[in-house]
C-alpha cells in the first residue's frame, strides 16, 4: 500500500505573530514544528504500513525549511519525504494549497491511500484534506478516529460525528482526514533520525509539476485577508475566593447571584 | 439578484437545530442585499411540516431533495447533487454549519464549483459599494480574528460553528415556495458504503451542540469524580467535557475533549472545573458565551478569561452549587 500524508509546517503554538499590513505570519524567531495533529496522520499510516505492507511518503508544501518538518516525518518512519516549493506558491488559501498539493499527489503516481490531518493549528480550517480528495475526484472520509479494516481493495473506518461513530467501507484509493483518537504519535528513532539527515528529498516546483498558471499562489487563490484583528480574550470577569470558613457558601452565593442575572439557571 | 442559501441538515428525517440558526444569519444578508434566502434539504423523510418550519423561520424558498438514497450524508453524492444545484441557481452566498457533514461537504463542493470558502465564520456582513460578503473567523486557536472576502468567484461560501447564533422566532404569517428537486442517478455515488452507526452512551456527547457544557480537568483526580459533572451537566440539560489531561488519563472518552486537538464550543454557559486553561484548551472555549471556572490556583490562566471564577477547591464548590441547584428547582416546583 502506497501512502501519502501530506503535513504542514506551522509555528509553535504558544508564540505567533501577525503581519497586520499582509495579514500573513510572521515566521521568523518561531520555532517552527510539524502541525501536531499531523503526528495522528503520520502515526497511522505507519501503523497500516507495518501491517499491510507498502511505504510511506510525508509531503509538505511550504518555504524551503520546511523540508526539516518531510526530515522528521521520516525519523518517524516515513520511507521517503517530499517538499513542494516554489515562490510561485506562496500565500495560497485552502483552494490554491489544495490544488497545488492534489498535483503534486498526480506526480508522485500510484498512491492508494492520502492521509491527512484533521486541520492545521495555524491556519485552522480543516478544508485542504477534503479539497485534496474533491481536486482528484476521490471518495474522502473525515474524522477518522478508527480504521477497523483492510483489504485490497477497500477500508473500513469509523468517523466521528455527531451521532456517534458513522460506520464506512471506503475503496482505495482514497482520502482520509483523522482525528487524535486514532493512534498515539511515536518518537523518531535513532535509526530514523539518522537516516532523516542523509535522505534525498526531491523538490517539486512550478518548474518540474504540471500546473495551471493561474490557481497558484496569492493570484490564485479565491479568498482574500482584508483585515487581521487581535481579539481582547481577557473578559475582566469577576473572580471570588472560596477560603475560609463561610467562603464556598458566599462564592458559591455570588455565582448563583450572577447565573440568576445572565437566566442561566 | 442572486439568492442567499443556507444548508439545512437534516439526521433520520428530523431537521437539526442549526439549519434554523444559520436561516437567522442568511436572512440578515439577505436583507441587506435586498435578495431572497432558500434553504437546501438534502436527506430523506423530511416531512412538509419541517419544510415549512424553515419558511417560518426565515426562508422565502426551500429546495428539497429527498431520496432514501440520501438518508445518510455520503460527501461524494451530497456533492454532486449541491454543485448541479449550485450551477442551475447559482446563489451568490451559501451558509453551512461547521458540523462534521457541512465541513466535508462545503471544501468538497468548493473546489467542484471552482470559489473560495471561509470555515468557522463567527461574523458576517456585507461590505459596502461592492456588496461582497466579508467573513470574519478566528485563526491560530483564536489568538487572531481574520475577515477574509471572496471578490471575483462566486458563490461565496462559509461554515459557521452551531450555536454560534439564535434562530429567529416563529412566524407562521410568512409564507414561501417549497421545490422538489428530482433525485436523478446520476447523482448517486455509490463507491463509499455507509455500514450504520456506533453510538456507545456512556463514551458519547455531542458537545459542540450543547448550549451547557460543564467541563474537568486533571484536578479532577479520578474518573468517578466526573459523576458530579455529569449530575451538574444533567441539571443543565447539556454535556460533559473535558481537557485533553483528563481524556489521556482515561478518565473520560475521547468525544468529550475540548480543545485544539479536541472540540471546539460556543455553548451559553462553561464551567470549568480543576482545569488550567492551557492555550490549547483555551482554543476550545473562547466563543463561549459565558466562562465560569472553579480552581484553587488564583493565577490558573483560566480565571483570566472566565466571566466569574471561584478560587476555591471543587470538590467543596461543585457540591455546594449542585445542592443550590437542586434547591432552586425545588423552590420553582
Ligand atoms: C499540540 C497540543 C494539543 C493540545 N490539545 C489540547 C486540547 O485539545 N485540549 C486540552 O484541554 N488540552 C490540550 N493540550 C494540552 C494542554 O497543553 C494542557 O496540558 C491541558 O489542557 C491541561 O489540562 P488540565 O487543565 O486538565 O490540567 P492542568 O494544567 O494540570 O490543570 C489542572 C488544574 O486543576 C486545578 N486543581 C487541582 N486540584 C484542584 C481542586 N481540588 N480544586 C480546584 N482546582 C484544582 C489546578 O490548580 C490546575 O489549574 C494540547 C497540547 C498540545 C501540545
Ligand atoms: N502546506 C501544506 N502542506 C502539506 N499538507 C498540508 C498543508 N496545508 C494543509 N495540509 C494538510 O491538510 C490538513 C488540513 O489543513 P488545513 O485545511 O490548513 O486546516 C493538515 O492537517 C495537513 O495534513
Amino acid at each position: 500500500m502506497n501512502i501519502v500524508v501530506p503535513i504542514k509546517q506551522v509555528p509553535e503554538t504558544s508564540n505567533v505573530k501577525m503581519d497586520p499590513e499582509k495579514g500573513t505570519m510572521i515566521r521568523d524567531g518561531v520555532e517552527s514544528v510539524i502541525n501536531p495533529l499531523d503526528l495522528y496522520a503520520i502515526e497511522a499510516a505507519l501503523r497500516l504500513k507495518e501491517e499491510h505492507g507498502g511505504t510511506v511518503t510525508a509531503m509538505t508544501m511550504g518555504p524551503p525549511p520546511a523540508e526539516l518538518a518531510v526530515r522528521q516525518a521520516i525519523a518517524m518512519g516515513c520511507e521517503a519525504g517530499i517538499l513542494v516549493s516554489d515562490r510561485k506558491f506562496g500565500g495560497s488559501d485552502t483552494w490554491a494549497t489544495s490544488y497545488t498539493l492534489a498535483q503534486a499527489i498526480r506526480k508522485v503516481g500510484e498512491v492508494d491511500l492520502i492521509i491527512t490531518g484533521e486541520r492545521a493549528t495555524d491556519g485552522d480550517t480543516a478544508q485542504v484534506g477534503p479539497g485534496i480528495a474533491a481536486w482528484l475526484d476521490l471518495p474522502l472520509a473525515t474524522y477518522i478516529a478508527h480504521i477497523t479494516g483492510v483489504t485490497t481493495e477497500r477500508i473500513t473506518v469509523e468517523r466521528l460525528v455527531e451521532e456517534g461513530y458513522q460506520l464506512l467501507d471506503v475503496p482505495f484509493p482514497c482520502v482520509i482526514t483523522v482525528v487524535k483518537e486514532i493512534a498515539s504519535p511515536r518518537l523518531p528513532t535513532l535509526a530514523g533520525k539518522k537516516r532523516s539527515k542523509t535522505q534525498d528529498i526531491p523538490l517539486y516546483n512550478a518548474d518540474n509539476m504540471e500546473l495551471d498558471p493561474a490557481s497558484l499562489g496569492l493570484k490564485g487563490s479565491p479568498t482574500k485577508v482584508v483585515k487581521i484583528a487581535t481579539p481582547k480574550v481577557a473578559r475582566g470577569g469577576k473572580v471570588v475566593s472560596a477560603a475560609g470558613e463561610t467562603g464556598v457558601m458566599h462564592a458559591v452565593d455570588e455565582l448563583m447571584k450572577f447565573l440568576d442575572e445572565k437566566e442561566l439557571v | 439578484m442572486s439568492f442567499v442559501w443556507t444548508i439545512a441538515e437534516q439526521y433520520e428525517g428530523q431537521l437539526r437545530g442549526v439549519s434554523f440558526e444559520l436561516l437567522s444569519r442568511g436572512r440578515a444578508l439577505a436583507d441587506e442585499l435586498g435578495t431572497k434566502l432558500a434553504s437546501v434539504v438534502i436527506g430523506d423523510g423530511v416531512d412538509e411540516k419541517a419544510l415549512e418550519e424553515l419558511i417560518h423561520r426565515g426562508a422565502d424558498e426551500v429546495y428539497s431533495i429527498q431520496d432514501p438514497r440520501l438518508k445518510d450524508f455520503v460527501c461524494e453524492t451530497y456533492s454532486r447533487i449541491l454543485t448541479d444545484l449550485v450551477e442551475t441557481y447559482q446563489p451568490a452566498i451559501i451558509l453551512a454549519a461547521a458540523t462534521s457533514s457541512g465541513r466535508t461537504l462545503m471544501p468538497y463542493v468548493a473546489i467542484k464549483v471552482n470559489t473560495g470558502l471561509t470555515a468557522d465564520c463567527t461574523e458576517l456582513a456585507i461590505e459596502e459599494g461592492t456588496g461582497n460578503l466579508l467573513q470574519t473567523r478566528p485563526a491560530i486557536g483564536g489568538n487572531i480574528m481574520a475577515t477574509i472576502k471572496t471578490p471575483d468567484h462566486r458563490p461565496q461560501m462559509s461554515t459557521v460553528r452551531p450555536k454560534s447564533s439564535r434562530p429567529l422566532p416563529r412566524d407562521t404569517s410568512r409564507t414561501g415556495k417549497i421545490v422538489e428537486v428530482p433525485v436523478e442517478d446520476r447523482y448517486i455515488d455509490d463507491r463509499v458504503h455507509v455500514l450504520g452507526y456506533r453510538r456507545d452512551e456512556e463514551e458519547f456527547a455531542n458537545i459542540e451542540e450543547a448550549d451547557f457544557v460543564v467541563a474537568g480537568g486533571k484536578g479532577m483526580k479520578k474518573a468517578d469524580n466526573f459523576v458530579m459533572l455529569k449530575k451538574m451537566a444533567d441539571h443543565f440539560g447539556g454535556e460533559v467535557g473535558a481537557s485533553r489531561d483528563a481524556v489521556d488519563r482515561g478518565w473520560i472518552a475521547y468525544p468529550h475533549q475540548i480543545g485544539l486537538s479536541g472540540k471546539t464550543i460556543s455553548p451559553r454557559l462553561y464551567i470549568g472545573a480543576g482545569v488550567s486553561g492551557s492555550i490549547q484548551h483555551l482554543a476550545g472555549i473562547k466563543t463561549s458565551e459565558t466562562i465560569v471556572a472553579i480552581n484553587s490556583d488564583p493565577d490558573a490562566p483560566i480565571l483570566k478569561v472566565a466571566d466569574f471564577g471561584i478560587v476555591g477547591d471543587l470538590f467543596q464548590v461543585v457540591p455546594e452549587l449542585q445542592r443550590r441547584l437542586d434547591e432552586k428547582n425545588t423552590e420553582a416546583t
